[in-house]
C-alpha cells in the first residue's frame, strides 16, 4: 500500500493559477478525501498524480518515486499501480462490460482466456454486476457505469485508487451502493484511496482524512470530526453549505444602486 | 500608427499559432509511427480497424467509380464523336481514370466518409475521458486507438483508389460499348496501348499512398487534437473534411507536376 | 469470437477485391500482359524512317494484332531504322515475301506495323531471327503538305 506525498505542488493553466504551494500527504492504507467548490482544480490534482499533467513546481511521491522524474516506460509501468475512476465512468463504448474490465488484464497480463474471465467475473462480483457482463456500456444506467468502471479500475489489484466525483449526479440509492464499495474496497483490500468531490455528508462518513482546497491553496485539513467544527470562514462556508460568504453569492459587479440608477 | 501595429501583432501571433499547429502535428506523427510494433496484439486492431474505415467505405466508392466512369464514357463519346475518333475513347477513360479521377475522387470520398468517422470516433473517446482512463490503465493510447487506425487509413486507401478505378473503367464500357456501340476490341486495344503500367498506373497508385497518408493523418490528429465538448467533436469533423479536401487537391497539383516534370 | 472471426473474413474479401482490381488494371487497362509473355518469335524489319513508331506498338496483318514491336534501334552501318518485332507463336506461317508498313490508326492516331503477305509460290515461312526484305516507311504528314504546297506554288508560277 502506498503513500502519496505531495510537496510545494504550483500548477497553473494559462496563465490561471490553480494550485499555489500546495501541500498534500495521503497516508497508505487510508481513505483521503479532498474536497473543494467547483472549479478549485480537484480533478486537475488528481490528473497531476497520475502525471497526465506537469506541475510547474514542486514534486509528487507515489510511493518513493518522484511520478514527474520517471520515462515514459517507468511511468506506464508505475499507473499499473493506480487505478482511477472517472467522474462519467469512460467505458469503452464499443466493448461489452466484460470485454472493459478484462481490458486491463489483456493488456498487460499474459493470463489464459480462462483465468482472464474467472477475474473478470470476480471483479464485476465484487461490484454487484456479475450478472450484467454481456451488457454494452450504453445499456447501462450512470450508477452501473460507474460499478463497472470502477470493476475495471480494480482489475489489476492497484495499491492507490482516486475517484473523481464518485458521487455526482447519482441517486441515493446508487449514492449509497457507491458509498458503501469504496469504503468495503479501501477496508477489505487496504487500497489508498483518494476520493476528490462535493459531496459533503457521502465524502465525511467514509473519509479517514479530508483536506479542503480553495483558491488554490489548502484552507483546511483534519479528520471529518475536526473538519466539520473548523471556525475558518473558507471551510465553515463549504461544510455547512452556506450560500454567502467568502465565496460571495454575487459574482464581482459595481454598485447594484449604481447600477439600476444610470 | 497604433492600429498597424496592432494588426501586425495579431497577424503575427496567429502565424505563431499556425506555426504551433503545425508543430504538433508533426510530433504527434512522429509519435504514432515511431514505436515499437507489438505484431502479435496490434494486428487484431488492424484487422478491426481496416474493417471500419475500409471495408465501410468500399459502397460508396463503387457506386462513385460507376457513376463517374460512366459520365466521362458518355462525354468523352460526344466529344470524340466530332473529331471521328470514337476509338479513342478507352484511352481517354483509362487515361483520366487512373492518372486523375481514381485517386482524387477517391481520397475526396474517404475523407469525407472514412476521414470524418475516425474523427468522430476519436473525438467521442477523448471527450468521454476513454483515452484519458486507457492512459491511466497505463495503455497508450497513440498505440491502441490512434496507430492502427492510421496504418489502416494508409493502407486502404490504395486499395479503394485501385477499386474505384477499376469499377469506373468498367462504368465507361458499359456506356461506350454496350450502350453507344464502340467496338469492343478498338476500346479495349486502344487502351492497352496508350495505358502504361509505370507511368500511368504507378503513378496512381502512389499518389493514393500519398493522399491515404495525409488524409488519415489529419483525421486522427483533429480527433485527439478535439476540444473535449460536443461543440468541439462537430468542428473537429468539419475541418477534417475541410483541411483534407483542400490538402488533396493541392498536393494533386504538387504531385502531378513532380510526377510529370520528372525532378 | 465468431463476431471477429467474421470481420477477419470480410477484411480479407476487402483486400483481396483490391488485388483483383490493381490485377485488372495492370493487366486488362494498361496491357501489362503484352510485357509479360515473351512467348513467340522475333522478326526484323529496317526502314528508312520509322516516323513516331513506339515500342509496344502493335503489329498487324489484315487489321488482326499478331504482335508487338519490342524494340527500335538505329543501324549503325545502314543508317536505318532496325524495328524489333515478336510475332505470337501462333502465326508460324507468314510468307516470307511479306512486306512490312508502317501505318497511322485514323489522322490522329498513333503508328502501327502491317505486314501485307506476299505471294511466293512455294511457301517459305518466317522464322525466328528473319528479316523482312520489303518494307514501306512512315509516311509523315508535314513532308506529305510540304510537298503539296511546294507543287501548288511551282503550278502557280508557270
Amino acid at each position: 500500500m502506498i503513500p502519496v506525498k505531495i510537496n510545494h505542488l504550483s500548477f497553473s493553466r494559462n496563465s490561471h493559477v490553480v494550485f499555489n504551494d500546495v501541500n498534500i500527504s495521503i497516508d497508505p492504507g487510508k481513505v483521503t478525501a479532498i474536497m473543494g467548490p467547483s472549479g478549485t482544480g480537484k480533478t486537475t490534482l488528481l490528473r497531476l498524480i497520475g502525471a497526465q499533467l506537469r506541475p510547474d513546481a514542486g514534486q509528487i511521491l507515489v510511493g518513493d518515486q518522484d511520478i514527474h522524474r520517471l520515462s515514459q516506460k517507468e511511468l506506464y509501468l508505475a499507473r499499473r499501480k493506480m487505478g482511477m475512476l472517472f467522474q462519467n465512468a469512460a467505458l469503452f463504448t464499443n466493448l461489452s462490460v466484460f470485454e472493459n474490465v478484462a481490458f486491463p488484464l489483456r493488456e498487460h497480463t499474459q493470463l489464459s482466456e480462462s483465468m482472464i474471465r474467472r477475474i473478470v467475473l470476480m471483479k464485476l462480483q465484487a461490484v454487484g454486476l456479475r450478472g450484467a457482463r454481456d451488457l454494452m456500456p450504453s445499456e447501462l444506467s450512470g450508477g452501473m457505469s460507474r460499478r463497472v468502471a470502477l470493476a475495471r479500475a480494480i482489475a489489476l489489484d492497484p495499491q492507490l485508487i482516486m475517484y473523481d466525483e464518485p458521487f455526482t449526479g447519482q441517486d441515493p440509492i446508487s449514492m449509497a451502493v457507491l458509498v458503501k464499495l469504496i469504503k468495503d474496497l479501501n477496508t477489505i483490500l487496504g487500497i489508498t484511496s483518494v476520493i476528490v468531490s462535493h459531496d459533503v455528508p457521502e465524502t465525511s462518513s467514509i473519509s479517514d482524512y479530508i483536506y479542503l482546497i480553495s483558491d488554490g491553496k489548502v484552507a483546511g485539513k483534519g479528520s471529518p470530526a475536526e473538519v466539520s467544527v473548523d471556525s475558518s470562514p473558507e471551510v465553515k462556508q463549504f461544510m455547512h453549505g452556506l450560500p454567502d460568504g467568502v465565496v460571495p453569492f454575487h459574482y464581482p459587479a459595481k454598485d447594484y444602486r449604481e447600477d439600476i440608477l444610470s | 500608427m497604433m492600429k498597424i501595429m496592432n494588426r501586425l501583432e495579431r497577424l503575427g501571433s496567429s502565424g505563431l499559432t499556425i506555426c504551433g499547429n503545425f508543430g504538433r502535428c508533426g510530433i504527434f506523427l512522429l509519435r504514432t509511427l515511431f514505436r515499437k510494433p507489438r505484431f502479435k496484439k496490434s494486428f487484431p486492431l488492424l484487422i478491426d480497424a481496416l474493417y471500419f474505415v475500409g471495408v465501410f467505405s468500399l459502397i460508396i466508392i463503387v457506386l462513385s467509380g460507376l457513376f463517374i466512369g460512366m459520365v466521362v464514357g458518355l462525354q468523352g463519346y460526344n466529344t470524340l464523336n466530332k473529331f471521328g475518333a470514337l476509338a479513342q475513347l478507352g484511352q481517354l477513360i483509362a487515361l483520366s481514370v487512373v492518372r486523375e479521377l481514381g485517386p482524387v475522387v477517391t481520397a475526396l470520398l474517404f475523407a469525407g466518409r472514412a476521414g470524418s468517422a475516425l474523427t468522430a470516433e476519436i473525438g467521442l473517446m477523448k471527450t468521454t475521458e476513454q483515452l484519458s482512463s486507457m492512459e491511466m490503465m497505463g495503455v497508450d493510447p497513440l498505440w491502441r486507438v490512434i496507430s492502427p487506425r492510421f496504418w489502416a487509413g494508409f493502407i486502404s486507401m490504395p486499395v479503394l483508389s485501385c477499386i474505384f478505378s477499376a469499377v469506373a473503367i468498367y462504368g465507361g464500357y458499359l456506356v461506350g460499348v454496350q450502350w453507344l456501340g464502340i467496338d469492343a476490341g478498338s476500346f479495349w486495344g486502344n487502351m492497352q496501348s496508350s495505358v502504361d503500367f509505370y507511368d500511368d498506373v504507378m503513378q496512381g497508385i502512389i499518389k493514393s499512398f500519398v493522399f491515404g497518408f495525409v488524409v488519415t493523418w489529419i483525421a486522427v490528429f483533429q480527433g485527439f487534437d478535439t476540444v473535449p465538448t460536443a461543440e468541439g467533436i462537430s468542428r473537429a469533423t468539419t475541418r477534417t473534411v475541410v483541411y483534407s479536401s483542400l490538402a488533396i487537391l493541392a498536393l494533386d497539383f504538387a504531385l502531378t507536376s513532380v510526377l510529370i516534370g520528372g525532378w | 469470437m465468431f463476431r471477429l472471426r467474421t470481420i477477419e473474413v470480410i477484411v480479407g474479401l476487402f483486400m483481396v477485391v483490391g488485388f483483383i482490381a490493381l490485377f485488372i488494371l495492370s493487366f486488362k487497362v494498361s496491357g501489362l500482359t503484352h510485357y509479360v509473355s515473351s512467348k513467340g518469335y522475333t522478326i526484323y524489319a529496317e526502314f528508312d524512317n520509322s516516323g513516331s513508331l513506339k515500342v509496344r506498338a502493335p503489329v498487324t496483318m489484315s487489321g488482326v494484332r499478331i504482335g508487338e514491336v519490342t524494340g527500335i534501334q538505329l543501324d549503325n552501318k545502314t543508317f536505318k531504322a532496325r524495328v524489333t518485332m515478336k510475332i505470337e507463336p501462333s502465326q508460324n506461317d507468314i510468307p516470307a515475301d511479306s512486306s512490312a508498313n508502317i501505318f497511322t490508326e485514323g489522322l490522329l492516331g498513333s503508328n502501327y506495323i502491317s505486314l501485307t503477305p506476299g505471294f511466293d509460290e512455294p511457301p517459305q515461312v518466317l522464322k525466328d531471327g528473319s528479316v523482312v526484305q520489303e518494307t514501306h516507311s512512315a509516311i509523315i504528314l508535314e513532308k506529305l503538305i510540304g510537298q503539296f504546297m511546294f507543287n501548288i506554288n511551282k503550278g502557280e508560277k508557270k
